[in-house]
């Protein structure tokens, strides 16, 4: 039997999932937390042992693996561009769809200090935007030279003006730094362009920063680690939502994946105006992912609760098993998870905190990730305008992450994502299907695409459950 | 001015405040290509901010405002101070349209905009070659001077 094994190297935990293309079957999953001496190839051992056993066979014998990476903190950039909401936010854009963590975002150029403070947070990267074709040049060209003379070693990309890029690539490499030119992320005025650098970014990832990361030793025994986990999870959305020619899609869908660090939401699809509002900002990508660094159930349980506030989080908690009203002190609770973060809930009281909390991380999550309304009262009367995508048609909504796998109110937890009488200006799915990924594998899925993209996905459909 | 060295100037168009009227300024934008402009259109209902950003970003030589509800004064009040704000201090203003409701004295109109640091102010009958002309003479002696 020829296995075909996925593995992501996380940061808490190395997955696997083994897949059986021939009986397009997925045929068992296991995980292995990382151990302190973090050896990549002992943990990976280890979730390949766990598997084995799982599994009931003597040996193992994968036929091919394919690998992804969150590793060592992600794919940390540092983001730079001229106007904060125009090329600064496209670079973003840019650099989250291609899976990174964003650990800097600078508009309006760089000052000496801020050079300093981009030493001092390390990235594995930085992208430079800055100006349309034919506009600003100035600010690129400034931000390459104060780079130039910075003790800074990585990869800067450069997807600004397309003349001052080039100006900037000489001042880069005359200092010995390695700058890679790419198209404008914004050649024309709220036009995005982000292709062209995400390639770039996931280029570089496979060249240069696996190996930065120590994932070397990894990389002989799996092959290429071909990108980083997000993106991975990014691939497996778009492969349901759009389907290959032999099996169809689901359509254009969401998805949410809540972690112990982050919660990230992806959109695949164009959200396009419904109403007749008036749209306005920059053009926004098909393929969105928004990454919430402060809503984390583990990391970041006590911002959330704070967020949220007690109140309304005993009222949740009244709402969902009204027998432990009383039982449960909501602050002692993330107090204890935000130092044990990789507990995994044991009662129905965890259960029950961890749904609160996945809830709260999902329902602001899924606001800053959707377009809004804003209304503008004029002389003549009420105006709307549009900015971000309108998400409100999207039928399908998927949950993956541990919560879904294996919380107990997944349902609860995605109905917190969508529209809300209380925040109607937000445009979240309205009545969307919910779905979760239940043996957690969207992200091999999205591995597997690119070997047989039809059986992957079919895969992945055997495994979405509604709820 | 990079790759638009073949253009005469790189030019902000839009319709300010609550006005939906489009049709002048896409007259305006077409005259002005075809004389060799490179027009950044931003449509209608635009706010100061949007202005400034997209001549930030794309290097403008002018911003170009237009207005035909009546209410400008409204709208353009505080606008050159914003830009200044913004380092565009050597960006031109133009304004045209119907920018102020009933029968005023158009030299008191002029010279209200003019005071709130708009460059050239257009009435409604103004002939497009007045404006091309205004716009090649004025951006000549601002790249001069720069």
């Amino acid at each position: 039997m020829g296995l075909t094994i996925a593995v992501d190297f996380g940061s808490t935990y190395t997955k696997v999932a083994a897949v059986d293309f021939a009986k397009e079957e997925l045929v068992g999953v296991s995980q292995s937390p990382r151990t302190v001496d973090s050896d990549m190839t002992i943990v990976l051992h280890k979730a390949l042992e766990n598997l084995r056993v799982k599994l009931g066979l003597e040996r193992l014998e994968p036929e091919r693996f394919v690998a992804c990476s969150s590793a060592a903190g992600g794919l940390k950039v540092v983001a730079a561009g001229l106007v904060r909401i125009l090329t600064t936010k496209a670079a973003e854009e840019a650099a989250l769809g291609a899976g990174a963590k964003l650990i800097g975002t600078y508009a309006y150029g760089l000052s000496p200090h801020d050079v300093q403070e981009i030493e001092k947070i390390s990235p594995d990267m930085i992208l430079l935007a800055g100006g349309t074709d034919g506009g600003n040049k100035e600010c690129l060209i400034h931000n390459a030279e104060l780079l130039a003379r910075s003790t800074l070693n990585v990869p800067i990309i450069v997807a600004g003006n397309r003349i001052a890029s080039q100006e900037a690539r000489t001042v880069l490499e005359r200092s010995g730094k390695e700058p890679i030119v790419v198209d404008n992320v914004m050649p024309e005025l709220e036009q995005l362009n982000v292709e062209p650098t995400r390639n770039v970014i996931r280029e570089t990832f496979m060249k240069r920063i696996v190996h930065a990361k120590g994932l070397d030793k990894a990389q002989a025994l799996v092959g290429e680690i071909i990108v980083p986990t997000p993106t991975a999870v990014l691939n497996g959305a778009r492969l349901l939502a759009e389907g290959t020619e032999e099996e169809s899609g689901m359509g254009e869908l969401m998805v949410v994946d809540v972690g112990g660090a982050t919660t990230d939401v992806d959109s695949i699809g164009l959200g396009r105006l419904t109403g007749d509002a008036i749209l306005k900002g920059l053009q926004e990508p098909y393929l969105k992912r928004t990454v919430e660094g402060d809503l984390g159930i583990r990391w970041n349980a006590e911002t959330i609760l704070e967020k949220a506030g007690t109140k309304k989080f005993l009222d949740r908690i009244a709402e969902l098993d009204a027998s432990l009203t009383g039982r449960i002190d909501p602050e002692a609770a993330v107090k204890y998870l935000a130092s044990h973060v990789d507990y995994t809930s044991k009662n129905d009281d965890d259960f029950c905190i961890d749904t609160c909390l996945a809830s709260v991380a999902v329902d602001i999550g899924m606001s800053r990730h959707c377009g809004r309304i804003v209304e503008a009262y004029y002389p003549s009367g009420k105006v709307q305008f549009q900015y971000g995508k309108d998400l409100t048609n999207i039928k399908c909504l998927i949950g993956t992450g541990g919560i879904f796998a294996y919380g107990r109110e997944p349902r609860q937890v995605l109905e917190a994502g969508c529209y809300n009488i209380n925040e109607p200006e937000s445009l979240r799915p309205l009545n969307p299907d919910y779905y979760i990924d239940e043996s957690y594998i969207l992200w091999a899925v999205g591995l597997l695409s690119e070997l047989f993209p039809s059986a992957a996905l079919r895969i992945m459909k055997k495994h979405l459950k509604k709820v | 001015m990079n790759n638009t060295q073949n253009t005469k100037g790189t030019l902000v168009t839009g319709v300010i405040g609550e006005d939906v009227h489009i049709v002048g300024i896409r007259s305006v934008e077409y005259a002005l290509r075809q004389a060799g402009f490179n027009i950044v259109s931003l449509g209608i209902q635009v706010s100061q901010e949007e202005f400034i950003n997209a001549a930030v970003e794309t290097n403008a030589d002018a911003i170009l405002v237009s207005s035909l509800g009546g209410h400008s004064k409204i709208w353009v009040a505080g606008l050159r101070e914003k830009c200044e704000e913004a380092g565009l201090d050597h960006v031109l203003l133009y304004l045209g349209g119907k920018l102020i409701i009933g029968e005023t004295n158009w030299e008191d109109s002029e010279q209200l905009f003019k005071e709130m640091g708009v460059d050239r102010v257009y009435p409604p009958d103004i002939k497009l070659a007045k404006v091309i002309e205004d716009l090649e003479n004025d951006c000549k002696r601002k790249g001069e001077a720069s």
